[in-house]
Parts: structure tokens; sequence; C-alpha cells
């Protein structure tokens, strides 16, 4: 789990690209704003991931997936 | 302040600190409206700047920009903050001649810091022709700089954003991208080289620009900034009541600005914009998500988006390109369903 509440772009997206240099398959994101959630979105598909997320009161859970 | 960097001190960058154009019409709505034959130009219309005129031969052209850094180099602040708050009296087809700063400081700040900003604010003004005579600065959570200026224009030679006709072109005189590209910046992704030209593009004033357009048939003006590329379209559309056509494959932007927005180097700001937009633009299917966040990113100190007679565009073209990276990017046509078609 990444969680990148109270941080402003571009962090939560670094946040991520240093998750994935780990080099796992799936991650599960939290972001507590659109710009984060929009912005993760696109990263990850740019990286060959599948995304997808959903909003519960204003909170972001986004799934990021390696594409087979 | 060496030890400091400047945009660390600001959530927001630059124009992307601006309140997003929905939310500033709400907020103005249902304030006093004065009339006065006088006023020329309110803000009934979003435009750059207010115009009152004085008399057959004179109008007063009246601005203020602030905002918070957009780069760590002080002296190139108050240079990138001057040219933009100069700005809009070109975007009005006027002559700035006097300014005043408006400042923001935080204690963190040295001396050396502010001087540099004011400095770098002073050199900017004396390259337009117009004068810094005084000011006002006060304390704050963040650093912001920036003038209020007054400048001149013919009552006859005024560019609204509201004059654009249907068989217009439509040339912008600055790439887009810079949003996406400081944002790219604070991840680290950015190469000094590529930072030093935007850097260089935002100091850059619109004087030459303003002096080429006044020579031929310009209907209407303004300027890219906050609101990015669609959304100062929408506003000239909807006030000329005309539709503006944008040529996806025509539009002038910085290309890594391309390769950063595909990996989210994306402002709020943009968001905003693209949610102002919406309902009121059509962007064809072709045209690819990151070309569409480059319309919607928000500029700082952005070049002259002109409306100008076809007979006349290409002449003008011609003068800018001596020393700007213009280009047609669009037309205007007779008020469709939408204010902005993209395709």
């Amino acid at each position: 789990m990444i969680d990148t509440s109270g941080l402003s772009c571009p962090e939560p997206v670094i946040m991520v690209k240093k998750a994935m240099e780990s080099g796992e398959d799936s991650y599960t994101v939290i972001a507590d704003n659109r710009t984060a959630f929009e912005n993760i979105t696109r990263f990850a598909a740019h990286q060959g991931f599948g995304v997808s997320g959903e909003e519960n009161d204003g909170v972001y859970t986004i799934r990021i997936e390696r594409n087979k | 302040m060496d030890n400091i960097k400047l945009t660390k001190l600001a959530a927001c960058a630059g124009c992307g600190a601006k309140v997003g154009a929905g939310t500033l019409s709400q907020l103005l709505d249902g304030l006093p409206v004065i009339k006065d034959e006088k006023l020329l130009v309110g803000f009934d219309k979003s435009d750059d700047a207010a115009v009152y005129k004085i008399n057959d031969d004179m109008a007063l052209v009246q601005t203020l920009d602030f905002f918070p850094p957009i780069v760590d180099d002080p002296w190139l602040f108050g240079q990138i903050a001057a040219a933009n708050a100069i700005s809009d009296v070109y975007a009005m087809g006027g002559e700035p001649k006097l300014a005043l700063n408006i400042m923001t400081v935080i204690e963190a700040m040295t001396r050396e810091a502010i001087h540099e900003i004011l400095r770098g604010g002073y050199e900017k003004a004396f390259e337009a022709g117009a004068i810094i005579s005084g000011g006002h600065t006060i304390n704050d959570t963040e650093p912001k700089y920036g003038l209020s200026v007054t400048g001149f224009v013919h009552p006859k030679k005024i560019l609204t954003n509201s004059g654009a006709r249907p068989g217009d072109v439509l040339i912008l005189t600055k790439p887009l991208g810079i949003g996406i590209i400081t944002t790219a910046a604070k991840a680290g992704l950015v190469p000094e080289a590529l930072t030093a030209k935007i850097n260089q593009q935002m100091a850059e004033l619109n004087r030459k620009s303003r002096d080429n357009m006044v020579n031929y048939e310009v209907h209407s003006c303004t300027d890219v900034t906050g609101f990015s590329l669609i959304g100062h379209c929408c506003e000239m559309a909807e006030g000329s009541n005309a539709t503006i056509n944008l040529m996806a494959a025509g539009i002038n932007y910085h290309k890594e600005a391309l390769e950063y927005a595909s990996m989210g180097m994306i402002p709020a700001g943009a968001y905003k914009n693209r949610d102002f937009a919406e309902g009121r633009t059509e962007i064809s299917a072709s045209v690819s998500l990151p070309l569409a966040d480059i319309m919607f990113d928000p500029q700082t100190s952005g070049g002259l988006l002109i409306s100008v007679a076809e007979k006349d565009s290409q002449h003008l073209l011609n003068d800018l390109l001596h020393h700007t990276d213009a280009a047609i990017i669009g037309y205007v046509s007779e008020a469709g369903e939408k204010a902005v078609v993209v395709k």
C-alpha cells in the first residue's frame, strides 16, 4: 500500500515511481485529491500497468497491475 | 537564499496558483457593477485589463498580476512575474508606462533574495519602457511578487478578448507546456537546457509581438496564462459569440511536454481548466490525451493569442517568426454548439 495523502504533485507520482522500482507486479495506492489520482493513473499506464480506481468521500483507491 | 529553494516555499507555482475561471465567475457574481461610459472595458467580459477613456485619443489600461515563485532564482522570478503582469497591457494592444510592485515575503528569505526579485522586476519593467514608482510589501506564509501596471492605448485601437470574427485566423506567439515542464522539473526529470529555454521564454516580454500585431487588422487578443489555451479560447469565443476551431496538428508546444504529460506530470490547475471547459469544448477522439493535457496546461507568462483577419495572418506570422516560435493554431467560425472545437 502506497499512501500519497497530503502530498501535492508531482510527489505522489514520484512515490509510485520509486515503489515500482521494487519490481512488483501490483500495487494499491491511496490518493486524497483528483490531481494525484489522474496523474498516477497516467503514469501507471505509461509504465505498462493496467489501472483501476474508485473514489469514496474524496479518497481515491487506485489498483495498479502490470500488464501481462 | 542559496540554501532555500524559492519554489519549495510555495504550494502552487506561477499562474497555476490562479483561482479557476469557474470559481472566479462565481466569486464575482452579484457584485455591484457601476456603469460609466468612460469605462470601455470592465470585468463583465473577463478581459485582461480594465480600460478607461481619458479623451478621444487616449485611454488608460490598468491591470494587476502576481503569483508565487515558479523558479528558484529570485532575479529570474522577478523578471518572469513582471513580464507576466506587463503582458496584460500588451494583450489589450496598449503600451505600459507606470508600474507598482506588489510583494509578499517570508522570514526565511534573505534581504539579498528580496532585493534580487525586485531587481528582476525593475529591469523587466525598464525593458518594457515602464517605470516602477513604488509598491507595497507585506509578510505572508509564502513569497509572491508581481506588478500593478498602467499603460495607454488609443480608444479606437483597444484589443479586447471579445472581438474575434468568423473567418479570422488564430496565432499563438509562445509554445505551450510551461506548467507541465515546471511540474516535471520538480520531479527532477527536466534537463538543464530545457529549463533554461522555458525560463527564457517566460521572462520574454510580449512587447515585440504587440508591436507587430498593431500593424495589421487584428480583431481580438488575449494572453494565454493560468486558464490555459482552451480556457482562454472559451472566453474569447463566448465573448465574441463565435466558435474557435483549434487544429491539434498546428499547435505550438514544447515537444518534451508530451512525454511529461503522459507520465502524469500535470499541475492541478490543468484539471481545473478541464472542468471549466467541460461542456463548452469538443475534443476529437483523434487528439491524444497528453496533447489535450497540454492544451489545458496553465501557462505562466504565456504568449499572445491573436485573432487576425485571414488576409493579414501570414504577414503577421512572418513578422512574429523573427523573434518568436509563433504558429497558426486555428480559426474562428460562426457560433456553433460548442465554444471551442479541437480537431
